[in-house]
C-alpha cells in the first residue's frame, strides 16, 4: 500500500447524539482527518443494512455507524436496533471478504466531540491499513 | 410539484469561519456543474437579511423549487433556512443543509483538502435535494397543564409563573416537604437574607394555589407521548398518615419509640429524628409521614402492644393500612427541575472527613449556624459534654470541584460565596474564632459578590492561596498541611475545625430522570441543553425544559432566573394552544406492503398498527402509520422487509443518492 493512500470512509450519524457530538468538536474546532464524510439520519436504527453495502459497492473503503450511546437513544430503542443489526451485519460482512476495521460502530454522545476525533481517527486509519476496497465495486462489473 | 428540479446552491461564507479553510469560490464553481443546478451563489452571511433576501429573490425570479444551503450544522439553521424557502411561496422542506462549518472548515487544517471534503458534502445534498418531496406539519393541541418535576427553589418558582398565568401545574417532589436544598440554608450569599424567610412564603404559596396540584412524598413512575400531549403516571407514596386528618400537633413524634434515635437527613444527619416525622418546623404541607424503612411497626410488623403513634394520635390520622396510590393525568409541558447533591467529601480521603468529627462540610455547618438546626444555631463539634466550640477555623475549597482526580472539571459556583458567607457567619457566632479560608483562586463574578468578599476580608478572614495536601491529627488538634503559594511557604497549621465547601454534583438517581424522558447529559453529567447559548432551558425533547441545578451548578438568583426562564418557555406552548408536530415521520405504501406486523413490533411508540383493507374484494391485512404517535426515528423503514414503510425525508430512494455520491467522490 502507498503511503499516499487515502481511504474514504462513509459515516451514518444520529442527528441527536452523533451528529451533535461531531457539530461540537467543530464548535471546539478540534482536528480530525478528512477522509471521512457524513449521512444525517434522525436515529442509528434507521441505517438500513442495505446502505452499508451500497456504500461499499459504491467504492467506500470503510463504512462508520454512529449513535447516541446504549440506552440513551433519543428514539428509547433505536440504536440497540442498530447494535443488534450491525453486530450480525459484522458477522456476514465478514464472510463475505470484507476485512475487519472496515465496518465500524461507535456511540459518541452530544458532548462528546473529543471522543468523535478519536472515531475519526481511527476509523480512517483502520481503512488506511486495510487499504482501497474494490471488492464489491459495481463499476468493475462489467458484463 | 412534479416539475424538474431546479435547484439554486447557496455558499456562506460565515464572516472568516468558512472561507478561511474552504475556497468557497471553487465550491461555488464545483456547484454549477452538478445536475439540475441552476443558481450557485456564495454570501458572506447567508443567514443575514440580505443573504436570505437573495434566495427568496431567486426562487421568485429563477423559479427555483430545491434549495441547498452550503453552511453550518442543520443544528443551528435549518431552521431558519426553513422559514426562508417558506417565506418565498416554497415548501420548507425542499431544503438541504450542507454542513460545511462544524464538519468541515472548523475541523480541518489543510486548505485543499477541506475544499475537497466541501465539495462532496454539498454534491451529497444536491444528490439528495432533488428528491426530496413537500412536507406538511400537523397542528396538534397542547395540554393546557404543565408536570414539573421537583420542588426546590427552581420547581417552587416555575410553578407559580405557569400558575398565575391561569394554567394546570402539577409539582411533583419526592421527598414529604417542598423546599429543597435552599431550605436547609441559613442564609443566602451575599445579601445575608435568611433563606427560610424569603423561602417559606413561596413554599406556601404553591401549596394554597389553586392552579397547583401538590404531589408531595411521590415519585413520577412514567411518562409517554409527546410535546403537547404527555401523559404521566405519579405514584403517591403511603404517609400512612390521613393527610386530612393530621392537625401536624406533633405529639405522635414524640411519642415514637425511636424518637431520636433516626438520623434527621434535613439536618445532614446531625440531628435526630423520630420515624413518624415532620422534615423541619416550616415543611410544606405541614403534615406527618412515617419512614417505612425504619418504623418498627412497617419493618418488623410489631410495636410494642400498640404503635405509639396510633395511641397518641387524637386526630386518629396515623392509618397503617394506607396504600400507595397512582395519580395519572395528561399535561402539554414537563419542567425538569431535580436539582443536584453535595459531593461526597468522602471520596477525598486525604481530607479525613469520614474519620474526624471535626471535619465537616458547608451543607453541614449550614445546619448548625441554622437557628432550626440540631445545635440550634450553635456552632458546637462534638456530642455531649465533650461538645466544643471551635476557635480556630479553616476552610477549604473547591472539594469535589475543578478536581479531575475525582471526575468533576467544572467550577460548582457556588462554594466560593458560601464560604465567605458562611466564614461571616462563624464570625457573628464565635466573635473571638480566627478563620481562615485555603483557596485555588476565589471566583466573586455575581451581582454584588465581590463587594461581599471584600467585606468578609475586612472582618478579619484570612484568605491564604493554596491546596491543602493533608489533613491529619495532632494531640486534640487537626493539622491542615499546605504550602501557601504566594509565599511558597510550607505550613502546618493546627486548627479546632476544618470545613470542606464541597462542590454540587448531579443527583445520584439522575438515571431515573433520563429514563423517564430520554434527556442527555453533557460531559459534566448534567442535563444537557438544547443549545447552551440560544435554547439553555429546552431539551433535545420538544416540550421538555430544564430549571435550576439539574442543568448545571447554579446560585439562587440563577436557579431563580433559569426557573422562570422555563416557565416562559412552556407558557408559550401553553398559551398559543397548538403545537406543530413533525413532518419527518413514516409511512407505509400499501401496494406493495404485504402485511407482516415487522415494522408494528419494531416501533418504539406504538405508532405502527395493522389495518384491513379491501382491494378489489381481497381483505388485506396492511400497515397503518398514526401520524400523530409517530416520532419519526425510521427504525421502522430500515425494518422492513419489502421497502414499504419510508420515513418522510430519510427515504431510502434519497439515502441512497448519498451514499453513490459520497461513495464514487475521491
Amino acid at each position: 500500500m502507498s503511503e499516499q493512500f487515502q481511504p474514504n470512509v462513509v459515516a451514518f450519524l444520529c442527528n441527536w447524539c452523533s451528529y451533535a457530538g461531531a457539530d461540537l468538536a467543530g464548535t471546539s474546532r478540534i482536528k480530525y482527518p478528512h477522509n471521512l464524510n457524513v449521512i444525517r439520519v434522525m436515529c442509528s436504527g434507521r441505517v438500513n443494512p442495505l446502505f452499508v453495502i451500497n456504500a461499499f459497492q459504491q467504492g467506500a473503503d470503510g463504512v462508520l455507524i454512529s449513535g447516541c450511546h446504549p440506552g440513551d437513544c433519543h428514539y428509547m430503542e433505536g440504536n440497540f436496533y442498530a447494535r443488534r443489526r450491525f453486530s450480525l451485519m459484522n458477522e456476514l460482512l465478514e464472510y463475505v471478504g470484507v476485512e475487519p476495521g472496515r465496518f465500524n460502530m461507535s456511540w459518541v454522545s452530544a458532548s462528546e466531540g473529543a471522543k468523535w476525533k478519536d472515531v475519526v481517527a481511527g476509523v480512517v486509519e483502520k481503512a488506511k491499513e486495510a487499504g482501497p476496497f474494490d471488492q464489491f465495486r459495481r463499476n468493475k462489473i462489467n458484463w | 410539484m412534479n416539475n424538474k428540479p431546479k435547484i439554486g446552491v447557496y455558499v456562506c461564507h460565515c464572516g472568516v469561519n468558512i472561507s478561511k479553510m474552504v475556497d468557497v469560490d471553487a465550491v461555488t464553481e464545483f456547484a454549477s456543474h452538478l445536475p439540475n443546478v441552476k443558481v450557485v451563489r456564495n454570501y458572506s452571511y447567508m443567514c443575514s437579511d440580505p443573504g436570505q433576501l437573495l434566495m427568496r429573490e431567486d426562487i421568485k425570479n429563477e423559479g427555483l423549487n430545491r434549495v441547498v444551503v452550503a453552511s453550518c450544522s442543520p443544528r443551528m439553521h435549518e431552521m431558519t433556512f426553513r422559514k426562508t424557502l417558506a417565506a418565498a411561496g416554497l415548501n420548507p422542506y425542499f431544503l438541504e443543509m450542507a454542513n460545511i462549518r462544524e464538519q468541515c472548515s472548523w475541523v480541518h487544517e489543510d486548505r485543499e483538502d477541506a475544499t475537497g471534503k466541501a465539495k462532496k458534502i454539498v454534491s451529497s445534498a444536491v444528490a439528495k435535494v432533488r428528491l426530496l418531496e413537500a412536507l406538511y406539519e400537523s397542528e396538534v393541541n397542547v395540554e393546557p397543564a404543565t408536570l414539573i418535576i421537583g420542588a426546590g427553589i427552581a420547581g417552587i418558582q416555575a410553578a407559580l409563573d405557569i400558575a398565575n398565568a391561569g394554567f394546570k401545574v402539577y409539582l411533583v417532589e419526592k421527598s414529604p416537604s417542598v423546599g429543597g436544598k435552599m431550605s436547609q440554608l441559613d442564609k443566602t450569599f451575599p445579601t445575608l437574607d435568611c433563606s427560610a424567610c424569603i423561602l417559606t412564603p413561596k413554599m406556601v404559596d404553591v401549596a394554597a394555589h389553586p392552579n397547583i396540584e401538590l404531589m408531595t412524598y411521590s415519585k413520577v413512575e412514567e411518562i409517554t407521548g409527546y410535546v403537547g400531549n404527555f401523559q404521566v403516571k405519579v405514584r403517591k407514596k403511603a404517609r400512612y398518615v390521613d393527610m386530612d386528618k393530621c392537625t401536624s400537633c406533633g405529639v405522635c413524634a414524640e411519642e415514637c419509640r425511636l424518637a431520636g434515635r433516626i438520623p434527621s437527613e434535613f439536618n445532614e444527619n446531625m440531628g435526630k429524628r423520630s420515624a413518624i416525622y415532620l422534615p423541619f418546623p416550616q415543611a410544606v404541607p405541614a403534615k406527618y409521614t412515617i419512614d417505612p424503612e425504619r418504623c418498627l411497626f412497617l419493618t418488623r410488623g410489631k410495636c410494642g402492644k400498640s404503635p405509639k403513634c396510633v395511641d397518641a394520635c387524637l386526630a386518629g390520622a396515623v392509618n397503617f393500612e394506607q396504600q400507595d396510590e397512582i395519580a395519572e393525568f395528561k399535561v402539554g409541558t414537563v419542567i425538569v427541575a431535580t436539582g443536584y447533591d453535595v459531593f461526597d467529601a468522602a471520596k477525598k480521603p486525604e481530607y479525613g472527613y469520614a474519620e474526624y468529627e471535626n471535619v465537616i462540610t458547608g451543607l453541614e455547618l449550614e445546619r448548625l449556624v441554622s437557628a432550626s438546626g440540631p445545635t440550634g444555631g450553635d456552632i458546637l463539634i462534638g456530642k455531649g459534654e465533650n461538645a466544643f466550640v471551635p476557635k480556630e477555623i479553616a476552610f477549604i475549597k473547591c472539594v469535589g470541584s475543578r478536581d479531575k482526580s475525582v471526575g468533576n472539571e467544572y467550577c460548582s459556583r457556588v462554594c466560593c460565596m458560601y464560604t465567605a458567607k458562611l466564614a461571616h457567619l462563624v464570625g457573628e457566632k464565635i466573635p473571638d474564632a480566627n478563620v481562615r479560608v485555603y483557596y485555588m483562586d476565589v471566583r466573586a463574578f455575581g451581582k454584588g459578590f465581590e463587594e461581599f468578599y471584600d467585606r468578609v476580608r475586612r472582618e478579619g478572614v484570612r484568605y491564604i492561596r493554596g491546596n491543602p495536601s493533608e489533613i491529619f491529627k495532632r494531640g486534640d488538634k487537626l493539622v491542615v498541611k499546605v504550602e501557601d503559594t504566594l509565599t511558597a511557604t510550607p505550613l502546618e497549621d493546627e486548627v479546632d475545625l476544618v470545613v470542606l465547601a464541597v462542590g454540587l454534583e448531579p443527583r445520584k438517581d439522575v438515571r431515573e430522570v433520563i429514563d423517564l424522558l430520554r434527556l442527555s447529559q453533557s460531559s459534566d453529567k448534567f442535563f444537557l441543553e438544547a443549545h447552551p447559548k440560544l435554547a439553555p432551558v429546552d431539551t433535545a425533547t420538544d416540550g421538555v425544559f430544564l430549571a435550576g441545578c439539574a442543568q448545571g451548578p447554579k446560585d439562587i438568583p440563577d436557579t431563580v432566573a433559569q426557573a422562570k426562564g422555563a416557565a416562559s418557555s412552556a407558557l408559550v406552548l401553553l398559551s398559543s394552544g397548538k403545537v406543530k408536530i413533525g413532518a419527518q415521520i413514516s409511512f407505509v405504501n400499501e401496494a406493495t406492503c404485504r402485511g407482516c406486523g415487522y415494522c408494528v413490533d419494531i416501533c418504539p411508540y406504538g405508532a405502527i398498527e395493522l389495518v384491513e383493507i379491501n382491494r378489489m374484494g381481497n381483505i388485506l391485512s396492511v400497515a397503518r402509520v398514526n401520524d400523530a404517535l409517530c416520532k419519526g426515528c425510521g427504525a421502522c423503514a430500515a425494518g422492513c422487509l419489502s421497502g414499504s414503510v419510508q420515513q418522510r425525508s430519510f427515504m431510502d430512494r434519497q439515502i441512497l443518492p448519498q451514499i453513490a455520491v459520497l461513495g464514487v467522490m475521491r
